[in-house]
This record gives C-alpha cells, structure tokens and sequence, in this order.
C-alpha cells in the first residue's frame, strides 16, 4: 500500500493532511509527501495497486468532517485553469483515468477544512479528525483492508 | 451608440476564495476597466522570517512556492551571501546552475504541455487533450520526472530541496551521481527539440505589445543564478540597485502590489525577455532549433511564449548535460559562513522571470528585515496592460469567448498562484444598461 500526503503547511488548515503524514511516519508506516501538484502526483501513484492519498478538502461539511472516497467514482470538477499551480488532485485522478493510471484501488482521506490563512496552526477540530484518521489507516495496515 | 456594459471576470486566479481575480469592464466598443488581483505569499513569509537565522531562510523560501521552490532558495543564499561577502567555489556555482536547470525544464515542461498546448491544440483542458494526444502527456510525465530528478540528486528531495544552503550545499553529488543524469537528459534534449518544432506549427493570435523586457544578463552565459538587470530601454544596473529603479504601487482593489520601473511602468519578465535580451547566450543548439522554427529576437507575441519555452526546456537539457559532464567535486561542499551586520540582495531566473531578495542581517546573522519581489507580482501590471489592449479585440465577441480568450491570454503567463486547497469557480457577468 502506497500513502500520499498533499498540503501546505503554511496554509492553516491545508496542513492537515501532512499532519497525518507526521504522526504516521512517527510509527514507522512510510508516507510520501506531495504538493499536490497533479504530474508529480499521477508520478507518485502510477504502478501501485493501492494507494491512499490523504488531503483537506472543501465540501460545505462541518470542519473536521472525514469524507473517504472511491477515486475511481469520484464525480470531478472540469479542470480549466489559469495557472498551472491550479493543477491538483482532481486533475490527477482525471488524468489518471483517461491514461489508464488509475491504481487498481485509490482511495482519497478528505479533511474538511475552512481556514486557509497564512499560518502553520491547523483548527482543532480537525486535529481529532487527523487522531482518527491516524488511527484508521494503522488499523487498516494492520488487517490490509481500510474501509470507512 | 452602444452603451451596453459587460464585465468579463475570471475567479480562478486563486486556490483560495477571495485571493484572486481578474475582472474586465466592457462599455460598449470600449475597454473601460481591467483589474487583476493576485495574492502573493511572499508577503507573508517576509514578516516571518524576520528574526530567523540567516541558515533558516533558504528552506523557510523554498516553501512559498511548490513549482518553484529552487529559484527562492537561489535567490536566497546568493543575496546572504553578498551580505556576508561569500565567494562560492566555482564548483558549487555550477552545481546551483544544474539545479536551476532541473527547475526549469520541470516547470516548463508543466506550463508548455498541461496548461498551454491544450489551448493551441483546440482542447479546453489537458484532461480533453489527454483522450487524443496521450502521448503529449507521457512526455510531460517524463520530462518532469526527470526535472525532479536533478532537483533531488541535488536537493535531496524533489518537494521542497533542503540541500541547498549559504556557502554552497550541505552535501555535493558525486561525478558518477550527475553521470547517471546523462542518459535522461540525452531523451529530454531531443523530446526538448521536438517540442520546440512542434510548437512551430500552432496557429498564433495576431498580437503584438511594444514590451520592456527586464532579464539577467551575464557576461558569459544565458544568465540563471547572476548577472546585472538590463532591459531593451537602456537599464543596465548591478542587482543591488534594483530598488533604486524599481518601485511598488499599492492599487486599491487588490492586496497586491504592483512593480514598475520608475518613471517608465509596466515591464515584462520572464522567458520572452530573457530570450529577447540574451538570445546570443543560448546553448548552440537551442539558437539553432529557435531559428529553424522561424523565432528570433525580438518576440513581442506574448502568445508566442509557448514556443520560446519549449527553446529554453532545448537550452536548459543541454546545458544540463555541458555541466555533468563538465563537473568535478568541490573540494568542500560549502564555504563556511561567517556572519557580519549587513544588506544584501540577489536575483535570480525564476522559471517565470526575475525573482528579487533583500535581507538586512545582524552580527548574529539574524534577519532585520526581508524584502522578496516575484516575478508574477513584477508581471502583474503588464498582464493587466495585456489585457486591456487584447480586451479590445474581443468586445465583438461572445462573453463566453471573450472570456477564454482573456484565460488563453493570463495562460501566456502562468502567474504563480499561492499553494492552498483547490477552489475552482468561473463566473461570467452579464449586464445591460
């Protein structure tokens, strides 16, 4: 099983992510990290047959919400972008399954958050959600299947 | 006479709601107003790093951009270094030049074939382009792969290199690490070329600006990590005057400042300037791929910087593969630094132009105050002055295309937006008077 972590650590709530990614590694379960920068991304999980990639996420939800999505189902928004630094997760996933680099199974650990100032402090209520999702993926390690 | 109002506004300029936008009033046959607003990040960090020692900065820099972390670290410790009176072993120069090359054919590679092409191509996205020309996008996949590459053999890691350091690098590859590089960069370099004829054959907007370009120019070589500020209007300046030239304006619809040339306005930074301004530097290779597809100096089509990219990705593999084979280890990976009461400023070629660092540092090497101009906040004012004049073109123009064609126009850009979560929003006005 291959683990991504997208985030900016400097971005508040978008460091969510990453922390899962320490507290991870801090039991010696072996993390990738990434910007979240779409080629590098599709480069991360190209060739694996399970992949976790863990991020925060915008929904509307309450902050701290753990949403856990197929990323072969996933419904995705179009990806027009002015910039190339607007090049993201979802582009990834798209452009995996049209290149046919969709690992046999991709599952995406979304981190509601809302405050995405400068700043390294993430909200607390998404530091339970990280403790859980800590837990979830170890226990999933563990049996080999992690289902929400 | 026509009187009708229509605003063209584009919201996707940001990763986080509220930071960017780009809006354009149409009054009839008229452009009446453009305002861009783009965030820029390294105002935060410049409060940040106040009170850090000197040895943090390079890493705390590398981290306001995720496409484009070398260029702040470079632009970084050169300008420590000046504060600090550093001469870096000439080994370690070249290696921070490879290290600029990894960055750039990366994020090159990104902007000429996942954001650019599509719009040559037909495609409203890559995603569009991926189901037709997949090989388009294998290429990016690998050309990027193998930017990242040099960014980690040199940087330690690909996301955000902390390798780099004031006095040179913590740790110095190898020659046998660089050579394994050899046969990568040889594919790159012909993928390179034939990208760049490739581009040839798209069909360009007629458009043309009269530009102050502003790039490096180094006595002997296409410039990356130094050189003086010269522009096409006769600046010709040692880096450490650039504030002296170069003012900042507040504009009142945006958290941004503007950069302008004082007394002149908006100039233009970036690969047109730099091959408009050193075209008799490039790599032998890259002049001669540049001529055959028909583009020489002065490009003014700022559309055109498609093809001008695809020269700099033949420029910067070749000159990639000129500096490991070149290379040999320094004998100390960095000079020690010894740190002094000082001010010292850099600037470097950021993938997307000039990218400027001021640091005022104590006898401790603690930072007083940091000053850090990116080359989209030097940009933004000229992309606004793009945009009135090809908004003019368009006011005959369904909005919905007047609209794609203003994105294809900040597209030339690719302005660098701060690192967040993923906001994707486009909304179109329309309104009648």
């Amino acid at each position: 099983m291959r683990i991504i972590a997208c985030g900016n650590r400097n971005r508040s709530d978008d460091g969510a992510g990453l922390l899962v990614a320490e507290r991870l590694r801090s039991f010696g379960i072996q993390v990738e990290v990434q910007s979240g920068e779409a080629l590098d991304l599709i480069e991360a999980w190209r060739g694996a047959d399970e992949v976790i990639v863990i991020d925060t996420v915008v929904t509307g939800a309450r902050p701290g919400t753990l949403h856990i999505w197929d990323g072969a189902e996933l419904q995705l928004p179009a990806c027009s972008q002015p910039s190339s630094h607007g090049l993201g997760v979802a582009e990834a996933i798209s452009l995996s399954r049209t290149l046919n680099y969709v690992p046999k199974r991709l599952q995406i650990f979304g981190i509601e958050g809302r405050n995405f100032n400068f700043g390294s402090t993430v909200s607390p209520q998404l530091l339970t959600t990280v403790e859980k999702l800590v837990d979830t993926i170890r226990a999933g390690i563990a049996t080999e299947t992690i289902t929400a | 006479m026509n009187t009708r109002t229509r605003t063209i506004r584009v919201d996707t300029l940001a990763r986080v709601e509220g930071e960017g936008a780009l809006d354009i009033k149409l009054i009839g046959e008229r452009v009446a107003d453009v305002k861009l607003k783009i965030y820029e990040p390294p105002r935060f960090f410049e409060a940040f790093l106040r009170g850090r020692h000197y040895s943090e900065v390079p890493d705390i820099t590398a981290r306001i951009c995720g496409i484009c972390p070398v260029a702040y670290q470079m632009s970084a410790v050169h300008a420590i270094e000046r504060a600090f009176g550093i001469k870096i072993d000439p080994a370690v120069r070249l290696l921070r030049r490879l290290f600029y090359c990894g960055e750039w054919v990366e994020s090159h590679a990104l902007h000429v074939y996942m954001l650019h092409a599509p719009d040559f191509l037909g495609y409203q996205d890559v995603i569009g382009m991926a189901h037709d020309h997949r090989e388009l996008v294998e290429k990016a996949l690998r050309l990027k792969k193998i930017g990242n590459h040099i960014m980690t053999v040199l940087g330690g890691r690909e996301i955000h290199p902390v390798s780099a350091c004031v006095g040179g690098f913590y740790k110095t590859p190898t020659k046998a690490q660089l050579s394994e590089l050899a046969e990568d960069l040889h594919w790159a370099l012909e993928a390179s070329i034939d990208t760049a004829r490739w581009t040839a054959g798209f069909d360009f907007p007629d458009f043309e600006q009269d530009y102050e370009f502003v790039a490096l120019r180094h006595p002997g070589e296409y410039a990356l990590n130094e050189g003086r500020l010269v522009s096409n209007r006769g600046l010709d300046i040692d880096v450490a005057e650039y504030e002296d030239h170069f003012v900042e304006q507040h504009v009142k619809y945006s958290n941004a400042l503007h950069s302008v040339i004082r007394g002149r306005g908006s100039y233009l930074v970036g690969p047109l300037a730099r091959f408009n301004l050193n075209f008799d530097q490039l790599h032998p290779v890259a002049k001669q791929v540049a001529l055959e597809i028909g583009l020489h100096p002065p490009v003014k089509n700022p559309f055109r910087s498609i093809a001008v990219r695809a020269i700099e990705l033949v420029f910067a593999c070749a000159e990639a593969l000129r500096i490991i084979t070149e290379y040999e280890p320094p004998p100390e990976p960095r000079v020690q630094a010894v740190p002094r009461s000082a001010v010292g400023q850099a600037i470097t070629e950021a993938p997307r132009g000039v990218l400027y660092h001021r640091y005022a540092l104590d006898e401790e090497g603690m930072v007083l105050t940091a000053k850090i101009v990116p080359p989209t906040s030097q940009n933004q004012k000229r992309i606004e002055d793009d945009l009135r004049e090809y908004a003019a073109h368009l006011v005959a123009w369904p909005l919905e295309e007047a609209t794609w064609k203003c994105e294809q126009a900040i597209r030339n850009y690719d302005p660098c937006i701060s690192c967040a979560t993923h906001f994707l929003k486009l909304r179109i006005n329309r309104e009648a008077r």
